[in-house]
């Protein structure tokens, strides 16, 4: 069974979500200095009434917001099934209840924070905004919740109990886990700016936050964005020739091999200590093929990847890939096959096939 | 493509029992697991009852062989997932393709909570080792490094429904020929967290719970992690034992009525009911016992009665919510109560609903009061339905 992604929204650090044409916003990004960028947040009002709006945290709204905007470029009122990935959930609400919970002693705490603290929020939140009452999932493992929320997706269409899954990654950064996980040594200790992030050869990366959804269905239309053929992960590879070999396993299955690939997007994040895996690949399997990075724009956090599922797509569907996201560039012609290659702080890895229809 | 799931394995800790064998004892004595407050630090000690599990967070490490500074949550799924996986005894495990899909809503809240304490006063504060393992993935990773899974693992959180998604989830990578087996389940240790989120929204029973009562008045909090392993057909082959039962049947759908409210007809839960019977196969009437979400809350039992009566009117089966042993669990409960619901196929056994005294004025039925041995159950079902209106349902059959 093919199965296809009809549709996609982002919201992001860069202008991702305001253009019909997804990647016009591309062309010229957004210079950030400093160690993390926040999102762009949209007109929300042009999708969700203000009175609920105010009651919706940051992730609420961007993965609602995103869902929702998906849904209507796939021409889709009703999606068969919702199905998110977080790392995070609802963070600033987490946040807030337990500040709250220590500083007043347990005592006399209002409940709103602690509602939308549970993870599932955003995929409840999208059912009850819906009227929705279909299979509806929340996956919640660190940097592969949106890969496994994909395979869940992936898994509904085989078993052809629905059509039209809804599927999307969200996750939002607050002062508060910046702050934690700058001390964790995920983040740079010294502001960059973002469009020579790969260049700064030091320690941790700069942190993100983001939305992306996709709606997936194994009905076959020209309107259809890409293909997505194939997806996998891996947990703790013994070294960078383990990953080769599960590289190539991987296309193989799909009666592949590396030449196979016009463009590989890898989850390069300015992180030395993450990034030479990366470093080694690009000059050894991915040697012969275009790279593009992706994190200069959506910065690093466990469901980025979404972003470069949401990139790989629509540079399929416009037959082209923005300079500015391009590492390596030795064709002209349109890609018509992305492999998407992400890690998570080495323990996490990831592969996933786009391709033309 | 495995047409059928199996049941090979099952653990559980909880309070009434830090293994299997402890709580058929507890069921059968009709022992709660329900008292004041004595491990967790907090001001709700002697005003609102728990349901924990009786050993420190020292004495569980002990059990799991973990360091007893890593969360209680990890060392509870640690303790039941061993469980379930040696009571499989599956002779060539290794030659599987072998997952480990868990469950649970606050992962590493318990270290967090000491760490925010330093943190608030001086953000440059507070030991990092307390909230490395914050999120709730972590926790899987801990128990599946510790079991030596390597194939296959993931983290599903939908609130009270967490891990009866976890182990529908489990089926259908077997049935996908994803995996052979997966240990499947969920585990939420008590955490001052979810007290105090579940006390500010004023559905906590200041007695001990009294679920499916007219006179109830909220639930209890409880703690533990509950663990099925589930099986392809080429597994079972392998065996060197009967599976205990099939999972025949599983449903998830959505309430979407109210974030943290059931609806009053509980669409949900009748839609979760309905999909997984009409999954199995099964008619209302074939169902020989309803483990029961019965959380206690007005609004959950209201809900989750009115579902019950639009499908099994007039005939009702045997059913009874076993929180009033176990307080709710949350992201376990699901797991918890899925073993069991595999424990009644297998000893032929009804739990009581503890401290029943009277019948719901809207509902024709009510629940069983006594513990039943000797019967023949074939079919269960269990519910659990959680915030955010994810309900889902898991038969499971005799074979």
């Amino acid at each position: 069974m093919n199965i296809y992604i009809r549709s996609s929204a982002c919201i992001s650090p860069q202008n991702t979500f305001g253009s019909d044409l997804a990647l016009a916003g591309l062309t010229d990004v957004i210079e950030y200095n400093g160690t993390r960028l926040k999102a762009i947040e949209p007109d929300y009002k042009e999708y969700v009434d203000p009175k609920l709006l105010r009651r919706m945290s940051h992730v609420v709204k961007m993965g609602l917001t995103a869902a929702l905007k998906c849904l209507r470029s796939g021409d889709a009122e009703m999606p068969g099934a919702i199905i998110t990935g977080t790392a995070y959930g609802g963070m600033e609400d987490t946040t807030t209840f337990l500040t709250r919970m220590i500083q007043l002693d347990e005592d006399m705490l209002p409940p709103t924070a602690f509602i939308q603290s549970t993870h599932n929020t955003v995929a409840s939140q999208i059912a009850l905004f819906l009227k929705c009452h279909h299979y509806n999932n929340t996956f919640v493992h660190k940097g592969i919740s949106f890969e496994s929320a994909l395979l869940d997706a992936i898994l509904l269409l085989k078993e052809k109990e629905s059509d039209n899954i809804l599927v999307g990654g969200a996750d939002e950064m607050t002062d508060t886990s910046f702050t934690i996980l700058t001390r964790l040594g995920l983040y740079k200790r010294q502001p960059v700016s973002n469009l020579h992030l790969y260049e700064t050869k030091s320690n941790g990366s700069i942190g993100g936050e983001g939305s992306a959804f996709f709606l997936l269905t194994d009905k076959a239309s020209e309107n259809n964005l890409a293909e997505l053929t194939a997806i996998t992960t891996i947990y703790k590879p013994t070294d960078v020739k383990d990953i080769e070999s599960r590289v190539m396993l991987f296309l193989v299955d799909h009666f592949l091999e590396m030449d196979d690939i016009d463009l590989v997007i890898t989850g390069k994040s300015g992180d030395a200590g993450n990034d030479d895996i990366y470093e080694q690949l690009n000059r050894s399997l991915f040697n012969n093929t275009d790279l593009v990075n992706y994190k200069h724009l959506s910065g690093e956090f466990p469901t980025s990847v979404a972003f470069a599922l949401w990139l790989a797509s629509n540079c399929i569907k416009n037959k082209m890939v923005p300079e500015t996201v391009m590492e390596r560039k030795t064709k002209e012609r349109a890609p018509k096959r992305i492999l998407i290659y992400n890690h998570y702080q080495k323990k996490y890895h990831s592969f996933m096939l786009v391709s033309a229809i | 493509m495995s047409s059928s799931v199996y049941v090979t394995g099952r653990g559980v800790i909880s309070a009434i029992g830090n293994n299997v064998a402890e709580h058929l004892k507890s069921f059968e004595c009709e022992g709660a697991g329900i008292g004041d407050i004595s491990l967790l630090d907090t001001i709700y000690r002697k005003k609102l009852p728990v349901a924990e599990v009786k050993s420190t967070n020292k004495e569980l490490s002990a059990i799991a062989g973990l360091p007893a500074d890593i969360s209680r949550t990890a060392l509870l799924s640690l303790i039941a997932a061993r469980e379930a996986l040696n009571d499989a005894a599956i002779p060539d495990l290794h030659s599987f393709r072998i997952g480990f899909v868990s469950a649970n809503t606050v992962g590493g809240m318990d270290k967090s909570e000491d760490f925010f304490i330093d943190f608030l006063e001086d953000n440059r504060k507070g030991k990092l080792k307390n909230v490395y393992d914050h999120e709730c993935g972590s926790m899987t990773e801990i128990v599946t490094d510790q079991l030596g899974i390597k194939d296959f693992m993931t983290t599903i959180s939908t609130a009270c429904s967490s891990s009866a998604n976890a182990i529908c989830y489990a089926a259908r990578l077997i049935k996908n020929n994803v995996l052979d087996v997966v240990i499947a389940g969920g585990t939420d240790a008590l955490t001052k967290f979810t007290l105090n989120g579940f006390n500010t929204l004023m559905i906590l029973d200041k007695e001990y719970c009294k679920p499916f009562d007219e006179h109830r008045n909220g639930l209890n909090l409880g703690e533990g992690a509950g663990y099925l392993v589930l099986v392809s057909e080429k597994v079972v082959k392998t065996l060197n034992k009967k599976p205990y039962c099939k999972l025949s049947g599983y449903n998830n759908s959505n309430d979407a009525y109210h974030q943290t409210a059931s609806s009053p007809d509980g669409t949900g839960s009748y839609l979760a009911m309905k999909g997984a019977l009409e999954k199995s196969g099964l008619k209302p009437s074939d169902i020989d016992y309803i483990n029961l979400h019965g959380t206690g809350t007005p609004n959950n039992d209201s809900a989750e009665g009115t579902a019950i009566k639009r499908i099994f009117d007039p005939h009702y089966p045997p059913m009874s919510s076993t929180k009033s042993f176990t307080g709710h669990t949350l992201g376990a409960s699901g797991g918890v109560e899925a073993v069991f619901s595999v424990l009644a196929i297998k000893h032929g056994i009804i739990y009581p609903n503890l401290r029943f005294e009277t019948r719901m004025n809207e509902l024709p039925f009510e629940p069983e009061k006594r513990f039943l041995k000797g019967q023949k159950i074939n079919h269960v079902l269990s519910n659990s339905f959680g915030f955010g209106g994810n309900c889902t349902s898991l038969i499971f059959s005799g074979i």
